[in-house]
């Protein structure tokens, strides 16, 4: 059984609690131990924290790094942000030691040193590359007969610099991993388009940020999906909040139901909607959830 | 957009600042840019608000037109989705020096409340997100500890975090003016 630490980051917990679950509840299926990577704090966010400073940004990633480093387990991510500033931070220190010895002064002011023993693994990628769609389709009970529009989210495949993701502009990997449940991965115009949320956006320019995600929904809907499935809760939050918000500010209605990666699966290996939280979302999923129960499988 | 040409004086422009981006690793390559437009064009946030130019934005910053830069409301309008990064013939590192750029202008006093008020939140808590009472309510439904096992569970390791923050002046950074020294 393979091991690794649980980072949570801050929106999966702190507001879509039911992502958290599913990633626990999928990965002991396929025989992955996780524990939690307990103190750890945001991450903290790239595109803010590394626009604020950069000593900060990087003191900081590196202090969650190095608590993976004292358990001696790689550190799991389930965001896409999470995984840009960890996996970024790791590879830098890893790579320059003088930056190293800079963040270590400052790590040791708390009692933890960054060593680069470990490494940063977001879910999708590690599902893909270390556990393996095979034995994802031989863990799935009840398969998933839904039409899904699988959103990558910048982070987890760019820059491409340091990622072995191949392809960023046509990946195909999330997209195996989705049909690996049963479900079918149908494609939509401009599907690699960003949701909008990243890089301090959706805090400074929301409503600017509202019409990108809303331009994604409109080729969403356009290709007659049953829902989004997402690897990024900040993602996650930009598709499902933003609809409400978009909704309230220029009266449009979506209702699209959004999926963790974790939930969709986790569907896929018998567990119920409850027990994933996917009855948890902002955007009111009963329709979709009554399909599911009816048997979308 | 104006249809007026404004010039600019050679001393109006700061070689200084020029320099202090090129700090960043692989900035320096903005002096490649033959402004093939690769960038601008596929930029979905361009699509939205053309003022956002990332192109005219490395421009600006090659020739030093610092106070243009650091003021310009647009500055923090990129959502680093990395798309023109990735596409950039020259290699130009375009997302990373944007990034640069606004770290110099958040050095300069320049900063978006909004922003402050999230880099507060991580100082406070140690979360961007913090939790609330309506997502403690969703995890006690779930099977979850109402709380999760991160800093907000720790107080030590929040100690922590707040003390390197400190180390690193960030508490000042995002410190309210009257509660600056």
């Amino acid at each position: 059984m393979s091991k690794l630490s649980f980072f949570l980051g801050c929106i999966a917990p702190n507001r879509y609690p039911g992502i958290e679950i599913s990633t626990k509840k999928v990965m002991e299926k396929l025989d992955v131990e996780l524990e939690d990577l307990e103190g750890a704090s945001c991450c903290p966010a790239p595109g803010v924290f590394k626009s604020f400073d950069k000593t900060t940004w990087l003191s900081m990633a590196s202090r969650n790094i190095t608590l993976s480093e004292e358990m001696g387990d790689d550190l799991l991510t389930i965001c896409n942000g999470c995984f840009g500033s960890l996996v970024d931070a790791n590879l830098m220190l890893k790579k320059d030691a003088a930056l190293k010895e800079d963040v270590n002064k400052i790590l040791f002011e708390i009692g933890h040193e960054f060593k680069g023993t470990q490494d940063v693994r977001h879910i999708i990628e590690y599902l893909y590359q270390e556990v393996g769609v095979e034995k994802i389709k031989k863990a799935v009970t009840t398969p998933i007969d839904l039409k899904v529009a699988v959103h990558y989210g910048c982070h987890l495949v760019k820059p491409t610099r340091e990622r072995h993701l191949g392809s960023a502009e046509n990946p195909t990997f999330f997209d195996e991993l989705v049909e690996a449940t049963g479900a079918t991965s149908v494609d939509y115009e401009d599907k690699m388009a960003c949701c909008g949320a990243g890089g301090g956006a959706r805090t400074a320019v929301l409503d600017t940020t509202l019409h990108m995600v809303s331009n994604k929904l409109d080729h969403v809907i356009a290709a007659g999906v049953d829902c989004i499935v997402d690897a990024c809760p900040f993602c996650h939050l930009q598709l499902d909040v933003g609809q409400t918000e978009i909704k309230k500010k220029f009266g449009k209605e979506y209702g699209v139901p959004v999926l963790h990666y974790s939930q969709l699966l986790g569907l896929a290996m018998g567990f119920t909607p409850e027990e994933l939280g996917i009855d948890l979302n902002f955007v009111d999923n009963s329709k979709f959830i009554e399909r599911i129960r009816g048997g979308a499988k | 957009m104006s249809d007026t040409i404004k010039t600019f004086k050679t001393s109006d422009l700061s070689p200084e600042f020029r320099e202090e981006i090129f700090e960043e690793p692989g900035a320096e390559k903005i002096t490649l840019c033959f402004n093939c437009t690769g960038c601008s064009s596929g930029c979905p946030m361009a699509e939205q608000e053309p003022e956002f130019n990332i192109r005219k934005f490395l421009r600006m910053a090659n020739l030093g037109m610092k106070d243009e830069l650091l003021n310009s409301p647009y500055l923090w309008y990129c959502t680093t989705c990395y798309k023109c990064q990735e596409r950039c013939p020259q290699g130009v590192k375009n997302v990373d020096t944007l990034l640069k750029i606004r770290t110099i202008a958040v050095h300069n006093g320049i900063m978006l409340p909004a922003h402050k008020k999230v880099g507060q939140l991580v100082f406070n808590f140690g979360h961007a997100v913090p939790i609330n009472d309506d997502t403690k309510e969703k995890r006690k439904a779930l099977g979850l500890d109402e709380v999760p096992p991160t800093v907000h569970s720790f107080p030590d390791a929040l100690d922590e975090v707040k003390k390197i923050l400190h180390i690193a002046g960030f508490d000042e950074i995002v410190a309210e003016e009257e509660e600056k020294k």
